[in-house]
């Protein structure tokens, strides 16, 4: 499919410091790590994340199953465990897709 | 209760030593760069907390749930994430609820 070109978390912060510029860079890379941390810390403990405008993270359940070794394909039971979520909000949603949403024949 | 952004902001006040305002401003922007990299076409790849990538969905058949009637659903761009190791992991570690 398409092979994008992609931003870092230091091409992000750089572009922060820029923005931002009575901050010190310093603090503009503690407070991005920061924010990371932080909202990695309330998922892993069960929380969910809500950016209005953004989405929302939050965790799913995979039940326990059977799965296998795929070197000795002997049978192992997995336990059940969460993976993180992500669902877009309306913002974003609709500003990645606008590429689509200008050549668009005809919306009602 | 669920972090926003104002949790988040709040966050930078007390361990980073951001006045309020800044604090705020800060956290609007950090989510509308995200967003103004995607939307310009760009993957945002976070390392240790996870990727933001864009996938073009061409368009396939669909159908309004109410009525059954046929609807095509348009090509699209969307935006997907895919959880880091490190937060895969940390997140893998909370019995929550759901486990017995």
């Amino acid at each position: 499919m398409s092979s994008n070109s992609s931003i870092t978390k230091s091409d992000l912060i750089e572009a922060l410091a820029k923005k931002q510029s009575h901050l010190a860079f310093k603090d503009v890379e503690l407070a991005v790590k920061g924010m990371l941390e932080k909202m990695s810390r309330e998922l892993s403990s069960g929380e969910r994340i809500e950016i209005r405008g953004f989405g929302s993270f939050s965790l799913h359940f995979r039940p326990a199953r059977l799965g296998r070794n795929p070197k000795s394909g002997d049978a192992v039971a997995l336990r059940g465990k969460h993976v993180p979520h992500f669902k877009p909000g309306k913002e974003l949603r609709e500003r990645v897709n606008a590429i689509n949403e200008q050549n668009k024949p005809d919306s009602d | 209760m669920a972090l926003t952004k104002a949790a988040i902001a709040e966050m930078l006040f007390e361990e980073l030593g951001l006045n309020k305002r800044e604090a705020k401003e800060f956290v609007e922007e950090f989510f509308e760069q995200v967003r103004q990299a995607l939307e310009e076409g760009n993957d945002v790849k976070l390392s240790g907390f996870g990727n933001f990538i864009l996938r073009n969905k061409s368009e396939r058949p669909g159908r309004n749930p109410k009525t059954g009637e046929e609807i095509p659903i348009s090509a699209r761009r969307v935006v997907t994430f895919r959880p880091g190791q490190k937060l895969k992991a940390r997140v893998e570690a909370y019995a929550g609820s759901q486990q017995q």
